[in-house]
This record gives structure tokens, C-alpha cells and sequence, in this order.
């Protein structure tokens, strides 16, 4: 157990003698702070300390015993010092060398200045600006990846193609089968219940159909997608920015483009539409076995009318969104990944920014295509 | 003698059904510099986890100040004791510099602001930083003012035992050199215990009063000199190289 740090104030004739002993150590600093400050010394005394009996001094309590000789000096108290061990008292010198200028705070501006206003207002509408021109630029690179690509296959990374459908694609369909099946079965719940009160109650499978094809499959799957892939996309290429890996890419003459952000685009292309296949099948499934229980309608009752409500169009419209937002779901997110930089805050920071504008660009094309379909008229 | 600060007895580790250690006993006493080398992958790095408490192991015993770590109550006192400069810094990268050498600090608690805040300065300036350093993220530094920065980190609160992966690796020669030098002054001053690893033989030669050397899962320890006459080949090479005979020349002048 080591012993506590103390100061014992003897008189000497003329001499205030303080006797300092135990060990001081950084975890007695504030009983090390107290015990000095509540010395009372008189002006114009004569002060010797005694260091001859400390046991131990670490750098941030020699570094308080320098702070209180400074004291002594302003009080125009003149002192002495009986030395101590070598060790102690190389310690104490060390921290004599070391001891910071007394005014080494970086200034601050002030933050509510004219000037810091404008800077910031300034920032804050050049960065968006900058941000959205690196993307244009990262959109025609990609693009041109891509139809690189297209002219020549055999550069496409293959395995890594069909690594990333499975990690996208396969592993994702339990969630996304789950979600759409119980969307089916809320869809249904919720149109009965109102329907009902018209009598028309076998409408609820128009609702169903034409909601969950045209709308709902897509919009969920793609959110699912975004949260889910997006997500692992910007932290895996934030992480291979910050460990180098793109610099050893560029410097292999590798384009990280190609071999990076294509795959991963092309496996969203691919498995969007196929995913939102399999959650517009899984929600009529559970739609189907909802109005099975609430209406009394057997499956072929049911698919009967199910292709009935069902125009040409409606399946495809669904679809057909599919490969749009997953090219944006995957451009953000891998935009966003390669814009990592500095350390693990800006992974998170990118990865947040991904999914959000990820998810933002599905629900803004998807108003996009609204609008188009209906000038359209289908 | 008194009882060491470090104690492992007959320590057996395996990693993936790999045998990593067997029956790997080691004692560090005060005031002591030791100096851990051994092939790539041999497993110095395991060890170093193991003993900070990071890595489970199969059989045998550790004891840190008389204190096994897999004791939860009295292993959180532990942590408070020691401090760790790691191999790539580890340093908190949404901390600034200032905020880093002050985590430890906050962690024993009951230090005021302004007294953690001209530590840190001190901290800084005996590692040998400037004082605007204090203000900056880890992603602005270089390499070397990383290893400094993280060795004020681990020099906070004057621990009582250090462990240093790999200090001077990545530095030039003269910053090595002084990197060694700031270490064993300190170690002098402050009489801590150190373990490094390290490959540095300038390192082992110089500063290091032991070196232990992990050869066939076990540790063999003697000093720098003495372990160039060791039958093993593999130790006798590693001491014996071109780059270690000048040193020892130097050594002996």
C-alpha cells in the first residue's frame, strides 16, 4: 500500500522547514493540490523544502510542486530546496525543462463574430455545391466503367459478381419475404375494414394487387436494400479508403471503378428486380391467406380475381423501377465510401449520409415515375 | 527479490487450434526494461494480448501486480496501473490529441480542468510535441508524431508498468534513437517497468536490461550480448546478423 503524500511545517531560527514525504503520485493530485494550497506561509519568510524524504514523485506531482514554488516567487517568498534522491530529482528537473509557457491555449474565434457568420454561410452553400459536382463527375466515371465493360466482359470481376448477389441478393430474401408477406397481410386488414362498410368487401384484393404490385414491393425492398447493402457498401469501401487499399489499387494501375464500384452496382441491377419479384409474390401470398381468414375468399376465388384487378401494366410498372433505384442506391453508396476520409467518425458520418440519400433519391424517382406513368396513362 | 510485476507461469495459448505458447513462464521486476522478440507470427503480439487481458488462454497463470485478470473485480485496478502504447497508435480518432492524453486522466477522476489541461501540455512537451498538436485530429498527423501523441496517451497518468508494441518501428533512425533514449530516461526517472516488443536491435542492445526471445512457443531470456552465444540457430542468427555485430561493436567501445 503505498503511503499518502504529506507536508509537515517545522521552524528552523529563521527558516520555515517543509518537510515533504510519501509517495506522490497522480492519484493524490488533489490532496496534493489541497495540502499545498492550504499552506499558510507569512510574506517575506524564509522557506526550505525539504525533499529528502519523498519516496516518489511522478511528472504531473513535481509538476504541482513547481506550480506552488511559482506561487512562492509571486509572493516574493524566498525558498530553498534540499534535495532529494538522484531519481526524484531528475524528475523534478525534467518537469522544470518541460513545464509549458504559461499561455499555450489556442485562441479562439469568437463564434458569433460577422466574419464567422459569413465563412459559415458561405461554406454551407459552396459544400453542397462541390459535393453534388464530385457526384456528377463520379456518376459519368461510373458510367463510363460501365459500358468499359459492356465493350469488354472479360474485364468484369466475376466471382466477385456473383460473391456480391449472394451477400445482396440470396441472404437478403428472408427479410425482405417477411416484410412484404406482412404488408400483404396489413394491406388486406386495413382495405377490409374500410370496404366493408359499401358492401364491397372482394375489392379488397384490387387494393392489394395494385398497391403491393405497383407501389409497395418496390418501395420496400428498395428501402430494405438501401439500408441494408448501401449501408455495407460505404463502411467496406470507407474502411479499404482509410487502410490504403484504394491508393494500392490506383498504384497497381487498377482501376478502383472497375473493380469496386461496377460490381457492386451491377449486383444491385441484377437483384433489385429480382427481389422485388419475390416481395410482390410474398405480399399477394400473405394478402391471399389474410382474405382466406377475413372474407372467406378461397385461393382460386381469389386468383381469379386477383387477375381480374390486374392491367397489363401493373405488374411491370413495379418492376421497371427496380434497376433505377438500384443504380442510385449503389452510386451513393459507393460515392460515399470512397469519400471517406481521416478515421472511424467519417465512416459513420458517410454511412449515415448514404442510406439517407439513398433512401431520399428511391422516394424522389418514385414520385418521378408517378407523375410519368400517369402522363402516360398506364 | 520482490515479487515481480509481471508473473506468468507455464501459460499455454492456442489460437484456432494452434498452439501458440506452451508452458511459457516469465517474471518482470520493477524498475525493469524487457525487450520481447521473436520470428513473425510466432506470437508476440498473442502474448502481449494475452497478458493485457484481451486474449484468453488455455492453461496456466498470469498475475500483473499480484493480481490475476480474470478476477473482474480487482482487474478494473489494473487498468489504471498500466499503460499501453500500441502498435499503430490507437489512438481515439474523434478525439483530439489533447482529449486523448486526457481520457486516462478523466478515468481516475477528480482532476480539475484546468490541471488536466496543462498535463497534457507537459505530457506533450516531454514526448516532444509541439503545443499545437493538442488541437489536432489523429487523421493530421504523421506516422511518427502518432507514436508520440499515443505515448503521451500511455505516459498520462504515470502509470506504474508500460507495454510498448513495437515503439520505434516506422521511425527514422535519429527519432528512434531519441524515442529510446526519452524511454529509458523516463523508465530512469519515474522507475516504471517496461515491456516492449520490438525488432529494433538498437533498441534491445541499448535501452533493454533483458530480452526474451520466443522461440518454440517458449521464451528463452538472457541479455542482448549473452544471447549471441545461444545454441538455438534461429536466436543466434537473429543477434549475430550484419546490422547486429557493428551494434554490438558499438556497444562495447
Amino acid at each position: 500500500m503505498p503511503t499518502a503524500p504529506t507536508v509537515t511545517v517545522s521552524q528552523l531560527k529563521e527558516d520555515l522547514i517543509l518537510c515533504l514525504s510519501g509517495e506522490w503520485r497522480t492519484f493524490c493530485l488533489p490532496e496534493i493540490k489541497h495540502k499545498l494550497s492550504a499552506l499558510k506561509l507569512p510574506q517575506e519568510s524564509k522557506v526550505v523544502i525539504d525533499l529528502s524524504s519523498v519516496d516518489f514523485l511522478d511528472t504531473a506531482s513535481a509538476y504541482l510542486l513547481k506550480k506552488f514554488l511559482k506561487k512562492l516567487k509571486r509572493l516574493k517568498i524566498s525558498y530553498k530546496i534540499k534535495e532529494g534522491s538522484p531519481t526524484i530529482m531528475a524528475t523534478f528537473h525534467m518537469v522544470n525543462e518541460f513545464t509549458p509557457s504559461p499561455e499555450p491555449r489556442t485562441e479562439q474565434t469568437s463564434r458569433f463574430s460577422l466574419i464567422f457568420l459569413l465563412n459559415f454561410l458561405g461554406k454551407m452553400a459552396l459544400e453542397p455545391l462541390k459535393t453534388l459536382l464530385e457526384a456528377l463527375s463520379f456518376l459519368g466515371e461510373v458510367t463510363i466503367g460501365m459500358i468499359k465493360i459492356l465493350i469488354h466482359p472479360r474485364r468484369l470481376r466475376f466471382i466477385t459478381l456473383v460473391d456480391l448477389i449472394h451477400k445482396v441478393g440470396a441472404s437478403a430474401l428472408p427479410i425482405v419475404g417477411l416484410i412484404s408477406f406482412l404488408i400483404g397481410v396489413v394491406l388486406v386488414y386495413q382495405g377490409a375494414d374500410q370496404l366493408r362498410r359499401f358492401g364491397a368487401e372482394i375489392f379488397t384484393i384490387n387494393l392489394l394487387a395494385v398497391s403491393a404490385l405497383r407501389e409497395l414491393g418496390i418501395l420496400l425492398t428498395a428501402i430494405v436494400v438501401a439500408g441494408r447493402s448501401g449501408s455495407a457498401y460505404t463502411a467496406q469501401l470507407g474502411f479499404m479508403k482509410l487502410n490504403q487499399e484504394i491508393d494500392a489499387l490506383h498504384v497497381l494501375g487498377i482501376d478502383p471503378i472497375e473493380v469496386l464500384v461496377v460490381p457492386r452496382i451491377l449486383a444491385l441491377l441484377i437483384v433489385l428486380p429480382l427481389l422485388t419479384f419475390f416481395a410482390d409474390i410474398m405480399a399477394l401470398i400473405g394478402g391471399g391467406i389474410a382474405t382466406y381468414f377475413l372474407i372467406g375468399v378461397g385461393p382460386d376465388d381469389f386468383a381469379k380475381h386477383l387477375l381480374l384487378s390486374i392491367g397489363e401494366w401493373t405488374f411491370w410498372t413495379g418492376i421497371i423501377k427496380a434497376p433505377v433505384f438500384a443504380f442510385f442506391i449503389g452510386l451513393v453508396a459507393c460515392f460515399e465510401g470512397l469519400r471517406v476520409s481521416g478515421g472511424a467518425e467519417s465512416v459513420g458520418k458517410h454511412t449515415t449520409q448514404s442510406v439517407v440519400e439513398g433512401i431520399f433519391l428511391v422516394i424522389i424517382f418514385d414520385a418521378a415515375f408517378s407523375i410519368l406513368f400517369s402522363v402516360l396513362g398506364i | 527479490m520482490d515479487t515481480p510485476v509481471i508473473d506468468i507461469n507455464k501459460l499455454c495459448t492456442s489460437i484456432q487450434g494452434k498452439k501458440l505458447h506452451e508452458g511459457l513462464s516469465l517474471n518482470v521486476y520493477r524498475g525493469e526494461i524487457l525487450g520481447l522478440v521473436g520470428a513473425s507470427g510466432s506470437g508476440k503480439s498473442i502474448l502481449l494480448r494475452t497478458i493485457l487481458g484481451l486474449n484468453r488462454y488455455d492453461s496456466g497463470s498470469i498475475r500483473i501486480f499480484g493480481i490475476d485478470h480474470r478476477d473482474q473485480k480487482s482487474a478494473l485496478s489494473l487498468r489504471h496501473r498500466w499503460g499501453v502504447l500500441f502498435q499503430s497508435g490507437a489512438l481515439f480518432s474523434s478525439l483530439s490529441v489533447g482529449d486523448n492524453i486526457r481520457v486516462p486522466m478523466r478515468e481516475i477522476g477528480h482532476i480539475s480542468e484546468t490541471l488536466m489541461r496543462d498535463l497534457t501540455f507537459l505530457k506533450l512537451k516531454i514526448v516532444g510535441l509541439p503545443e499545437d498538436t493538442e488541437a489536432k485530429f489523429p487523421a493530421e498527423l504523421s506516422g511518427g508524431m502518432i507514436k508520440r501523441a499515443a505515448l503521451a496517451r500511455a505516459l498520462a497518468i504515470d502509470a506504474e508498468l508500460l507495454f510498448l508494441d513495437e515503439p520505434t518501428s516506422g521511425l527514422d533512425p535519429i527519432s528512434a534513437r531519441r524515442f529510446d533514449l526519452l524511454i529509458k530516461d523516463l523508465q530512469r526517472n519515474l522507475n516504471f517497468t517496461v515491456m516492449m516488443v520490438t525488432h529494433d536491435l538498437d533498441s534491445l542492445f541499448t535501452v533493454c536490461d533483458r530480452v526474451a526471445v520466443l522461440v518454440d512457443q517458449k521464451l528463452v531470456i538472457g541479455t542482448a550480448t549473452s544471447l549471441q552465444k545461444h545454441p538455438h540457430p534461429w536466436i543466434r542468427e537473429y543477434f549475430q546478423g550484419r546490422r547486429a555485430s557493428t551494434l554490438k561493436g558499438e556497444v562495447e567501445k
